[in-house]
């Protein structure tokens, strides 16, 4: 028999090594997340992920899957301190989804239809964040920024790079980027980097392409994030 | 004619009367007049709160943007911006109308005049029809769409069905009711369906019927009292619009039209990319509206007004053929070459209503509108200007950006804001011809309105709660101590307080 953890009164199985993310996506299961991605490195910083497991509150992204574990996910109370965490980011950064070019495939976005997101319940920071439009092919977009980490993995990981950086603390807490003036221009990024392209958010854009894909297009238009996440990660697990 | 009345010669010892907001004209508006003991008027303006905030906001974007975030300035005809904002930025990417792919342009201007639909029906039996039907100085109660709705159901369903079939179009060609997308720097991200050009086939026969009605009924409110129509805010101004290089009436795109009081053409296929050579701006200390003037003739001589009724009145003829025999009635109407009547408006912007519906016609039979070819590129500049002509008039957007694509400069002309003096002119002719002398009451403060909102104009991005208009009339003393005090609340309620 293999080992197996128990996601909301359901036996999931799992191999060594995984962590419960992992387990419960293989198993067609959603736990809502923004800064893990399949293939990268765990990094823990969003908190979405949060599930109950053995009583204590933990984040699936980075908790290994360990026989016996009872993990309770899909619970009006975690879903509640999700959406508290989503609120947070939207007023923390400065996102205006009805003009933004990202809208409908945003995953910011997506998890707050899916969380039921109603307000942004916290007062907006409207921190004042800077663009670097410098670089001729891809638009850096502070404002939009979640500090998910995943493009700085990605640069390092995936393009063998070290373009970005998040450097400050609390509100002066910033994206930065690794050249000798400080702007993309200067970089060795590429506009095929997989840095310029993993971006959940509209904060790394390639220039002039934005609203090309029309409204009921987009994938958030006609799927759920749930349901566009177990897709797309089981299509990368293969 | 009235511009006496923009300042009186001793403001002190007039009592002050303001009327504000403006109900039922989409946004914010306030009358302000000066009144002597014997209620004779001596001063009128309208004061226009216009959100300059917005070219400064749009300062730093991404010019890719512009489209989407200038559909935020206005709730009524956020199309209008998006396309005059697509085509300004179709130049930063090397492509003018000539350049647009057809399947684009077409596309463009059916979202268009699915657009000034939808605005010319929620303005004409939304807004002015109340007026029209009940008379100006109706009772109150009477004057919103609601009891429009109960007496005359027919009319007011129409002018639903009439609004809602425009917002059709423009949710089948740019994804959304309001705000979507579709305009794209260069073209258009989609074409429609087969699915959806069937879908809007499908009423478009009772949508001209309509249209028609609603021409055959503006008309006969217009001719059943044609010297109370013809006079009533009536003042005489030069019009200017775009044009087809025919001659024909023309929403989308054309060169700049000029004619003068007296029907001469003064300017004429004008490319407006120099508008700045033709078009300036005054400031005047107590508006925060700017005073648009055509620089040959100068700031006195020089205002015009847009919409409807320039359009109408600029064009030689309308290329679908109920419109023009519309328009050709219109004209016999008149004695001379140029329309004035400020009411006529509504007759003119009703003809258009009608053009728009024939037009969305032709376009829905053509397969260019289903075509593959959206988008084009040429070589990329620095500076982009585009204007339309919005359901209110000719708009203007112009936009400089910098080599890394983010806006540096804006400068938008809305066309209210060219019809800031028209209306100024307007109300005064009122207060000078109706009012003065009389005593004050709502009815005849109604009448400020009514010429206020034949214009259309679109102050903010917010609709009014029809029939609430709360109104306060002061009278003061020299020391400028109050000694009577008459309020409306926005319940219909009056209240006097004397002193
Ligand atoms: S720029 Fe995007 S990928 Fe990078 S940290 Fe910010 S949100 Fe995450
Ligand atoms: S997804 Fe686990 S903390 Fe972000």
């Amino acid at each position: 028999m293999r080992d197996t953890i128990n996601i909301d009164g359901r036996n999931i199985p799992f191999e060594d090594g995984q962590t419960i993310i992992e387990a419960a996506t293989a198993a067609g299961v959603y736990i809502p997340h923004l800064c893990h991605k399949p293939g990268y490195s765990p990094h823990g910083s969003c908190k979405l992920c949060t599930v109950n497991v053995n009583g204590r509150n933990c984040s699936a992204c980075t908790f290994p899957a360990a026989s016996g574990q009872t993990v309770l996910n899909n619970r009006r109370d975690l879903t509640e301190d999700r959406q508290r965490l989503t609120q947070m980011l939207f007023v923390e950064g400065n996102h205006f989804c009805p003009s933004c070019e990202k809208s409908g495939n945003c995953q910011l976005q997506a998890v707050a239809y899916a969380l039921h997101m109603l307000d942004n319940h916290f007062p907006h920071f409207y921190p004042q964040r800077e663009i670097d439009a410098s670089h001729p092919e891809i638009l850096l977009e502070r404002n939009r920024c979640i500090f998910c980490n995943l493009c700085v993995r990605a640069s390092q990981e995936k393009d063998g790079k070290n373009v970005f950086a998040i450097s400050g603390r609390g509100i002066n807490k910033h994206l930065i980027v690794n050249s000798a003036s400080g702007y993309l221009k200067d970089s060795d990024i590429e506009i095929d980097d997989q840095a310029v392209h993993v971006c959940p958010t509209g904060a790394i854009l390639i220039k002039r392409t934005g609203y090309q894909i029309p409204i009921g297009q987009r994938i958030y238009d006609h799927q759920t994030i749930s349901e566009a996440a177990l897709q797309q990660e089981c299509a990368d697990g293969e | 004619m009235y511009e006496y009345l923009e300042t009186a010669e001793q403001p002190e010892n007039l009592k002050r009367v303001a009327v504000d907001p403006v109900s039922r004209v989409e946004g914010h508006g306030k009358v302000s007049l000066l009144l002597d003991e014997n209620n004779n008027i001596k001063q009128v303006r309208l004061h226009i709160v216009e959100f300059r905030g917005f070219e400064k906001f749009i300062q730093g974007r991404p010019y890719w943007e512009l489209p989407v975030l200038v559909q935020r300035l206005c709730g009524i005809c956020p199309v209008s911006h998006h396309l005059a904002a697509a085509k300004a930025i179709d130049q930063l990417v090397g492509i003018d109308p000539a350049t647009l792919p057809v399947s684009a342009d077409k596309l463009r201007r059916l979202l268009h005049f699915g657009q000034v639909l939808q605005s010319h029906a929620l303005h004409f039996f939304h807004l002015a029809s109340p007026d029209l039907l009940y008379g100006f100085e109706s009772d109150i109660g009477k004057r919103n769409i609601l009891a429009v709705l109960g007496d005359y159901p027919d009319i007011g369903l129409q002018g639903v069905k009439l609004r809602k079939y425009g917002q059709e179009v423009i949710r089948m060609v740019s994804g959304k009711r309001i705000h979507g997308s579709g305009a794209v720097a260069g073209g258009m991200n989609k074409a429609l369906s087969r699915a959806e050009r069937d879908y809007l086939l499908e009423d478009i026969a009772q949508i001209i019927n309509w249209a028609e009605a609603a021409v055959a009924l503006v008309k006969k409110v217009h001719t059943s009292n044609p010297s109370y129509y013809d006079n009533f805010a009536t003042i005489r101004s030069n019009y200017l619009g775009l044009i087809k290089p025919s001659g024909a009436l023309e929403l989308y795109h054309g060169g700049i039209r000029v004619k003068n009081e007296r029907g001469e053409t003064l300017i004429d296929q004008f490319d407006y990319c120099h508008y700045t050579d033709i078009i300036h701006e005054e400031v005047r200390s107590w508006s925060y509206m700017k005073f648009p003037f055509l620089t040959s003739l100068g700031t006195d001589m020089g205002w015009y007004r847009v919409g409807p009724l320039a359009r109408i009145n600029n064009c030689d003829f309308i290329d679908t053929p109920l419109a023009e025999s519309a328009r050709m009635d219109f004209k016999q109407h008149a004695d001379e070459a140029i329309v004035h009547s400020t009411l006529a408006f509504h007759w003119a912007r009703m003809i258009e209503l009608l053009h728009c519906a024939e037009s969305i016609r032709l376009l829905l039979n053509d397969p260019d509108i289903m075509g593959a070819e959206l988008l084009a590129k040429g070589e990329r500049r620095f500076e982009g200007i585009g204007v339309i002509e919005a359901p209110r008039g000719a708009l203007f957007h112009h936009y400089q950006v910098d080599e890394n694509d983010i806006v540096t400069k804006a400068n938008l002309i809305v066309s209210t804001t060219s019809n800031n003096m028209g209306m100024n002119e307007s109300v005064r002719q009122v207060a000078a011809e109706y009012l003065s002398g009389r005593e004050l009451t709502e009815p005849l403060l109604n009448n400020l309105e009514v010429a206020i909102r034949a214009y259309d104009p679109c102050l903010s991005c917010a609709t009014h709660a029809v029939g609430k208009m709360p109104l306060q009339v002061e009278l003061l003393d020299a020391a400028g101590r109050q000694i009577d005090h008459l309020t409306r609340h926005s319940n219909g309620k009056f209240e006097r307080a004397n002193q």
